[in-house]
């Protein structure tokens, strides 16, 4: 930012005579604490995949962070207050995320950029995929995308920059990091068989043990159609760690097995269609 | 004796079908044809697999082992098999070769005595086939970490997310249910564990295989010896968030001082399961997740699937080869690809040397001028996804309008042929000019990197290297002409080699292919012009969404910009006509160039690492797929 413009910073309550607009500003402390803090976003120096690349480019020349103050890549966590996750988080990549993560000093913000980090993406189905990095670290922005163009991850940045400009330092739920003593790290992933989180020892441990004792391991609710196809399968993936299936999950529900059959009638009835076609051409 | 070398000479340069005899006549209990319908080459017993491949790599020239694949063929065969794909550099087809092994305990012995090269390849078949190979020295998982449960490419491996064995399923399609993923499993996540899970004692010991050959601790033997300086053994690790891996990849060094003595790469922390998703998704799905292998070069990975999957595709009644216009087309992609890629290596070739970004900046902002191309012609910038069987999905448009309308960018308009022409007769060989200029005779860079990092030629070849790092060797093997496809055979270029195998010149064949790739789109201005209007698809239409793909195997390679990129592809067939790639396995150019990484360093300075890594220019989404 070449010239600070002080009138962005200028609490409207109080007027400044016209002529010293562009030397004095009255202001609130969240404010000009919070616009220093979003004009200096140091994002850290780290890439995952194909968004990675869209994010060099974005900080290149053409599209230029630097315009936002975001230039200054730093290579350690402990530099950086936001981690832009530009790629495809797995499971064997989210344990050194868990640890940069925890080594950024707050406030910290993480942006999710382009679908992989967001959900899983076109990956998602990958058995060594994590969906979406929102299941170990809060994240602030997402930015949808495969890849996001520059101009969209710009577009998050500036949402994350207005995010900030919202925050109050009167409200601790906005700045946490005020409070008393350290916040907790987050706990780091460990690599067994699978990736266990380790804050969800007493969940995985649950439905182990329900799904073993053949009891409804609940949260699977599908109409009874659906069930019909899924539930053999379901069944089958989830063998390792359950015995019997859970067939008392699937619910009777008339109205979609109706809906089902007259699909299947008009697609029958398309298909037939389609063949006479094919015999007249 | 005279008579010998002639005949042996013979032998090194004759077709495939006399190695094949000469290799029937010396091994006949060991080989039989691969009679598969849809199948070629030869089937090796797996006890005398050493000896035949030793006289393929002595007797008949085969001197490069390009591709190492596994397939487990559960409910076809119940057998699991390795293809091999060696090739002479000197030119010519592939001699493929198989070797069987029952699925329980299956073990084939190790070709890492006869190519080097064949080492991570047979480190990835182990881990994600579980096929063990007896004779590799360092046999662990590659690409999953250590304790991982099952191997996942093994057809009766399920994932957590498992739904069906193929695309599309059928809750989906034509049944029209929609479910996340997440839904469907019991722990509402990607997991699943073994039914004897201990929560009780867990145990990471993924970073334990790590570190576990690099020496740690001191050698006080060795600090007393001599009188000489002696200096502490250290075992650094680097990455796999590090800024100059150029993505995840991590390295663990011991260094002597300041020396290396042993590098070790450790990979996998990109790998998202692309082979097991292909043999899920239908044909034509795995088009766009090509895009994602290489994400500089995406126009090129869509290529080589192609040809693979037309390989396959012309053996059906009803195949039509791509239209002249469509491999015009294509070639002009491929090549611009290759410009956008090699402009980036060198770019962060110089970020790795410590000019940290500003070369890179010049280096970016011509790519993003090649880009622009792309998204007007593909409608994406970086993943192109454009290439079909038997084609391209559309033709260039008649007007490039502007996309990007930031604040200093100019409201654009072109006509596509005359932003072409200005692109490749002025804006890239200025661009390419002025990258030599600054660069080449850098003091500094010279000092860097002259002599550093080398691979000599012998070397080269046996550890699989492939495009400008296999060239800068002073090879002189480039798919384009060994083994020719599209319409290179009619184009005039030449296969740039240098001689000396170091970082430098590995930075100079950049530069080299560069030239080479503009002079191979000179000649396509014209051709662009003459086919302008003419159909992208045989038959004027695209191709069917599910095409129905004969029974086989094939193997479709292109010379990517960072290498031999290859697909091995198999369709099993069914009743109802294949719609799946039974096996899809791709030969990653990245991944294979590492094997020499460890060779290369050794001796060196740490700091060299970092350069020398640079200069084979990996990307981390092929590496570990
Ligand atoms: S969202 Fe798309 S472009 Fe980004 S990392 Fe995932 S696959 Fe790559």
């Amino acid at each position: 930012m070449s010239q600070l413009d002080l009138r962005e910073l200028h609490s409207t309550e109080f007027p400044v005579p016209a002529d010293m607009q562009s030397n004095v500003a009255i202001t609130s402390l969240s404010k000009i604490y919070n616009w220093s803090r979003r004009s200096s976003m140091w994002p850290m120096l780290f890439g995952l995949a194909c968004c990675a690349i869209e994010m060099i480019a974005t900080a290149a020349s053409r599209y230029d962070t630097a315009r936002f103050g975001m230039e200054v890549m730093r290579a350690t966590p402990r530099q950086s207050d936001l981690m832009i996750v530009s790629g495809t988080v797995t499971k064997k990549m989210i344990v050194p995320i868990v640890r940069l993560y925890n080594q950024m000093p707050e406030p910290k913000y993480v942006l999710a950029m382009g679908a992989c980090a967001s959900g899983g993406g076109p990956f998602k189905e990958g058995y060594n995929v994590v969906s979406g990095i929102d299941q170990y670290v809060p994240v602030d922005v997402y930015v949808p995308g495969c890849p996001p163009t520059p101009q969209a991850l710009l577009n998050g940045l500036i949402a994350l920059q207005k995010r900030i400009d919202g925050q109050s330092l009167g409200n601790m739920d906005d700045v946490p990091w005020y409070g008393v003593g350290p916040s907790d790290p987050v706990p780091v992933p460990i690599l067994g068989p699978d990736i266990i989180d380790p804050r969800q020892m007493e969940m995985i441990r649950a439905q182990a043990e329900r799904a073993a004792s053949g009891e409804s391991y609940g949260t699977r609710e599908l109409p009874a159609a659906a069930m019909d196809v899924i539930a053999p399968r379901t069944e089958a993936a989830a063998r390792p760690a359950q015995a019997p299936a859970a067939a008392e999950v699937a619910t009777d529900d008339p109205d979609r097995a109706e809906a089902l059959r007259k699909r299947e009638e008009a697609l029958a009835r398309k298909r037939a269609r389609q063949a006479a076609q094919n015999l007249d051409s | 004796m005279a008579d010998q070398t002639i005949n042996s000479e013979a032998l090194k340069t004759g077709d495939i079908s006399a190695a094949v005899d000469y290799l029937k006549a010396q091994y006949p209990d060991a080989i039989s044809d691969d009679t598969r319908e849809g199948y070629n080459g030869i089937i090796i017993a797996r006890d005398q697999l050493v000896e035949v491949a030793r006289a393929m790599r002595d007797d008949l020239g085969f001197d490069y082992l390009s591709n190492a694949a596994a397939v487990d063929y559960l409910g076809i065969e119940d057998s699991m098999e390795m293809v091999y794909h060696a090739y002479r550099t000197s030119g010519g087809a592939a001699l493929a070769f198989k070797a069987q092994t029952p699925r329980a305990q299956a073990e084939i012995p190790s070709l890492i005595e006869v190519w080097p090269g064949a080492d991570f390849q047979e480190r990835e078949a182990y881990d994600l086939h579980g096929i063990a190979f007896p004779g590799h020295p360092n046999l662990r998982r590659i690409l999953l970490w250590d304790g991982f449960d099952g191997h996942p490419l093994r057809k009766d491996w399920q994932e957590a997310y498992y739904e069906e064995d193929h695309k599309p399923f059928e809750s989906r399609w034509p049944k029209g249910f929609v479910r996340r993923a997440e839904e469907l499993n019991i722990y509402g996540k990607n997991v699943k564990y073994p039914a004897d899970l201990d929560l009780n004692s867990l145990a990471d010991t993924s970073e334990e295989s790590v570190y576990a050959n690099m020496g740690l601790g001191v050698d006080v033997q060795q600090l007393d010896n001599g009188d000489e300086l002696q200096t502490d053994k250290l075992v650094v690790n680097l990455g796999p968030h590090h800024p100059s891996t150029h993505g995840v990849f991590r390295m663990v060094v011991t260094l002597n001082g300041e020396t290396v003595e042993k590098l070790e790469p450790v990979m996998g922390y990109l790998h998202r399961n692309h082979e097991k998703i292909g043999e899920r998704n239908a044909w034509l799905h795995n088009m766009p997740f090509t895009d994602r292998l290489d994400y500089i070069s995406s126009m090129s990975n869509n290529l080589g699937y192609a040809l693979a999957v037309e390989q396959l595709l012309a053996r059906g009644a009803r195949y039509q080869p791509p239209t002249y216009r469509a491999e015009v087309v294509r070639v002009l992609m491929v090549e611009l690809t290759r410009i956008v890629n090699h402009f980036w290596a060198i770019g962060f070739l110089l970020n790795d040397l410590g000019a940290f970004f500003t070369p890179a900046l010049y280096a970016i902002n011509e790519r993003e001028l090649i880009l622009d191309f792309f998204e007007a012609v593909a409608g994406s910038r970086m993943m192109c996804n454009y290439m079909r069987f038997g084609g391209i999905y559309k033709d260039l448009p008649e007007r490039i309008h502007a996309v990007a309308n930031l604040v200093n960018d100019k409201m654009r308009d072109y006509d596509t042929m005359d932003y072409l022409v200005e692109l490749i007769n002025e804006r890239i060989p200025r661009a390419v000019d002025q990258l030599d200029q600054y660069l080449t005779d850098s003091e500094i860079i010279r000092a860097r990197t002259i002599g550093v990092g080398y691979l000599p030629k012998e070397m080269a070849i046996a550890y699989s290297a492939a495009g400008p790092l296999l060239r800068a060797s002073g090879v002189s093997y480039d798919v384009r002409r060994a083994d020719p496809y599209s319409i290179y055979p009619e184009l005039d270029f030449d296969v740039a080699v240098r001689y000396n195998g170091d970082i430098y010149d590995r930075y100079l064949i950049r530069l080299d292919e560069m030239r080479e790739s503009l002079r191979i789109l000179r000649q396509l201005l014209p051709r662009l012009e003459v086919t302008h209007g003419e159909p992208i698809m045989p038959g004027g239409k695209q191709g069917p969404y599910m095409p129905r793909v004969p029974i086989g195997e094939s193997y479709g390679h292109v010379e990517n910009p960072k290498g031999e990129l290859g697909y091995y592809v198999v369709s099993a067939g069914d009743a109802k006509g294949t719609q799946n790639p039974w096996r899809y396995h791709v030969r990653a150019p990245s991944f294979i160039n590492l094997t020499a990484l460890g060779q290369m360093c050794r001796g060196h300075k740490v700091a060299d690492i970092v350069a020398i890594l640079g200069s084979i220019d990996i990307v981390l989404g092929e590496t570990d797929r």
